[in-house]
């Protein structure tokens, strides 16, 4: 068996010690259980730190388990929990952009529709909460296929319907497809899935940069584009939206 | 959520909460441009008492002004009026001639009243003040806080007669501070905040004396009894130093305001840890003879009063949280819906969160929470539905004693607070209600009731019609659940209901 490595271990060691119950412990006592120099230990510790595995109190400059621990075992995101993180940015960006606001999450070979917020005027609406939108042609799809790689593996291996003259298929485009939507950071959609219907979206990241789901907007055409472009203040507006859900999930500024 | 679309000028609404105060800056279409928050300390000196420290709080709303009008890049020259909305019926006295409170503010939480509440009663018992109030002699009511400072703060009573101490809710305190203190404050409170206090006769909205004389209330400590929504004074100093300080309103009452329930009728629910629905009964007070409460719903100017009748749901948001942190079957309050739409149904479990009595429509303090209809087939799953479903049952009864009592059926609610992010909830609610229940797209219809109220104030709107127009519907869910199922299921709530009664039998602990 090959030597393991030995700062590791130690790592391990220290997690072990401070596991268990509320146990603080300052540097000389983790230190001096694992006979350790109090240099070396500190070492290990502010790595640790870093990732978020142990926690400093400030107080009393004890360490303890941090809470990215806890979510290692625990590492989805809940679809419920992302609602109500965007539940107040996406009602301002229906606000701001006059189109109805759609969320969504990659749920087996689609995109899972997890909120929708109402377009601003009074014509009669259906929750759409629970529908399913394809991975492919919609600008939530293209989204999560470009930044997440599971959704990624899962659109290179379905059938890519057409359901417009529009919509692309052959894979070989829709690469480059997702490399542009990675290259400027949104998607669109226009009239891809729906005749006389546009959207663009923008990807959610979390505290870890993952991409955990797509927010866009969709409307007319006639209204979402402009002289055949999708209109610039709309793009921007979709991106501030979902830059501000990421940063409510612990996202650094992008 | 500035965006650069947003033009000025704006209206600031201050909300002096239970737990934090905050600032948010509204344009003219009453859409957030900036909103600044700071948490206050809950004071707990006893089981079952709960104070702020009115100083704490007073310079906590200086910072989040400042902080939200920071934010928004703007001066107080583009800002037409100041609104304010408030926890309501926690109980403040101050010294008017040095600014000190006398004692910290006594929380509406707060139940060290209970026992004067009972000898208040007298041989008549807790509707002894209903006809004129509107409301039962209960612990959350000022009145009886007014009256627990005078007999326990040293030498009050004999400051209070000589005219040298100002009582007020959490409204008379930021704008007595607002429009300068000690040094001309204003001191008024407005029609709703009055209508919580156990004192003001509903019916003339004035002070009532025969009450005063009862609970021994020097009439001089009260304050102007005024409108919801009129110009008290001016900021005197601060980063909004001489902007009209023009509306003050209950937080529950700011958001019937903020969901532009302005028609008979028109009701709105706030689901938070508790939840607080209000419906408006008109221009008249409509007495309950179904445990909801009689009170004001506002009033603007010089117009009429409109009245409304109010249910409280003790246990809500703070069932998940029990759910979450007592029982740790979830990670996170939004985890409940996950777990809830693992499953089809309740399992036939009914879960009654009585966790201090029930309240409104039964007022029973002998209940205690139950979990009825278990079975070996029912999981965690199956409760976190109950626990879900408890909630829209609650409302269902409020909104039943709401039409028995108004003769009015509810057309559609409108919901606002953090649950409605909970989308099988809302849902749920719609299927028991068999009505449609409609978000709207601001959430934050406290303050903005606060900001809409100021700004009719000074003709930044001119009127409620363009406040209707301002509102937007965010979602909607209509219902689809068959009425027999329905009916069933409110039956079998019903009984769970029924057995939650009766279970503390010793008066005291009750």
């Amino acid at each position: 068996m090959a030597k393991n490595i030995q700062s590791l271990e130690r790592a391990a060691a220290m997690l072990r010690l401070l596991a268990g119950g509320e146990r603080r412990l300052g540097l000389s006592d983790i230190a001096s259980s694992l006979g350790l120099a109090k240099g070396t230990a500190h070492g290990i510790l502010r790595t640790l730190q870093a990732e978020g595995f142990v926690e400093q109190d400030a107080a009393s400059g004890r360490y303890q388990l941090g809470a990215e621990l806890l979510r290692l075992g625990n590492s989805y995101l809940d679809i419920h929990e992302l609602r109500a993180r965007a539940l107040v940015w996406t009602d301002d960006l229906a606000r701001s952009s006059g189109e109805s606001v759609y969320l969504g999450v990659l749920h087996q070979q689609g995109v899972l529709i997890v909120h929708h917020v109402f377009r601003p005027d009074e014509s009669r609406q259906v929750l759409e909460v629970g529908a399913m939108h394809p991975l492919h042609s919609t600008a939530l799809g293209k989204v999560l296929s470009a930044y997440d790689p599971v959704a990624h593996s899962e659109v290179v291996e379905v059938e890519r319907k057409e359901f417009t003259p529009r919509t692309i298929t052959a894979l070989d485009d829709f690469e480059s497809v997702l490399d542009l939507t990675r290259a400027r950071g949104w998607a669109a959609d226009v009239e891809e899935t729906w005749d006389g219907v546009a959207s663009v979206a923008a990807p959610i990241h979390d505290r870890r940069r993952m991409p955990v789901g797509a927010v866009g907007i969709t409307g007319a055409v006639e209204r979402v584009c402009k002289d055949g472009e999708l209109r610039n203040d709309l793009i921007a507006a979709v991106r501030d939206c979902a830059r501000a859900v990421s940063r409510d999930l612990g996202a650094g500024r992008f | 959520m500035t965006d650069a679309h947003t033009a000025g000028p704006f209206i600031a609404a201050i909300d002096q909460g239970t737990t934090s105060s905050r600032c948010i800056v509204f344009d003219t279409d009453g859409r957030i441009v900036s909103v600044d928050q700071r948490e206050h300390e809950q004071i707990f000196p006893k089981p079952g008492w709960v104070e702020h420290d009115a100083k704490e709080i007073w310079a906590n709303v200086e910072s989040v002004v400042a902080g939200a009008i920071s934010k928004a890049g703007i001066t107080s020259a583009d800002v037409k009026a100041i609104g304010i909305t408030n926890q309501r019926e926690t109980t403040l006295m101050w010294d008017k001639n040095t600014g000190e409170p006398v004692h910290n503010a006594i929380v509406w939480q707060d139940t060290r009243t209970d026992a004067l509440c009972k000898e208040l009663g007298r041989n008549v018992g807790q509707d002894r003040f209903r006809r004129e109030t509107g409301l039962p002699l209960a612990s959350y009511f000022s009145g009886p806080k007014v009256r627990w400072l005078l007999d326990n703060v040293e030498g009050l009573r004999e400051r209070a007669e000589r005219g040298d101490i100002l009582f007020g809710t959490m409204d008379s305190w930021v704008i007595w501070n607002l429009t300068g203190g000690v040094d001309g404050g204003v001191h008024v409170t407005d029609v709703t905040n009055a209508s919580r206090t156990m004192l003001m006769n509903l019916h003339d909205m004035a002070w009532d004396e025969r009450i005063l004389h009862s609970m021994d209330i020097p009439a001089a400590v009260l304050p102007e009894i005024r409108s919801s929504a009129e110009v008290y004074g001016h900021a005197k100093e601060g980063v909004l130093a001489g902007v009209p300080v023009a509306s003050a309103l209950g937080d529950q009452q700011a958001a019937l305001f903020g969901q532009t329930c302005f028609a008979e009728g028109e009701a709105k629910s706030t689901y938070g840890t508790g939840t607080f629905m209000l419906m408006n009964t008109g221009d008249k007070p409509v007495n309950s003879y179904n445990g909801l409460l009689t009170t004001v719903g506002y009033r603007i100017g010089d117009q009429k009063p409109v009245y409304a009748l109010e249910g409280s749901i003790a246990v809500t948001g703070s069932l998940v949280q029990w759910m979450r942190d007592q029982m740790g079957l979830i990670n996170s309050a939004a985890e409940i819906e996950t777990l809830a739409s693992s499953v089809e149904d309740n399992g036939g479990a009914y879960f009654v969160p009585a966790f201090s009595g029930l309240f409104a429509p039964y007022w029973r303090s002998d209940a205690r929470g139950v979990i009825a209809g278990l079975t070996r087939y029912v999981t965690k799953a199956h409760i976190a539905r109950a626990v879900l479903e408890a909630t829209a049952w609650q409302t269902r009864e409020i909104t039943d004693a709401m039409t028995k009592d108004s003769g009015v059926e509810l057309s559609a609610l409108k919901v606002d607070g953090g649950m409605t992010s909970n989308n099988l909830l809302m849902q749920t609610l719609s299927d028991f209600l068999d009505a449609p229940v409609v978000r709207p797209m601001v959430a934050e219809t406290t303050c903005l009731g606060a900001a809409y109220a100021a700004g009719l104030a000074v003709g930044y709107w001119p009127d409620t019609d363009a406040l209707r127009a301002n509102w937007r519907r965010a979602a909607e869910w209509t219902p689809r659940m068959p009425a027999d199922q329905r009916d069933r299921e409110y039956k079998s709530w019903l009984k769970a209901v029924e057995r939650t009664m009766g279970w503390v039998e010793d008066e005291d602990e009750a």
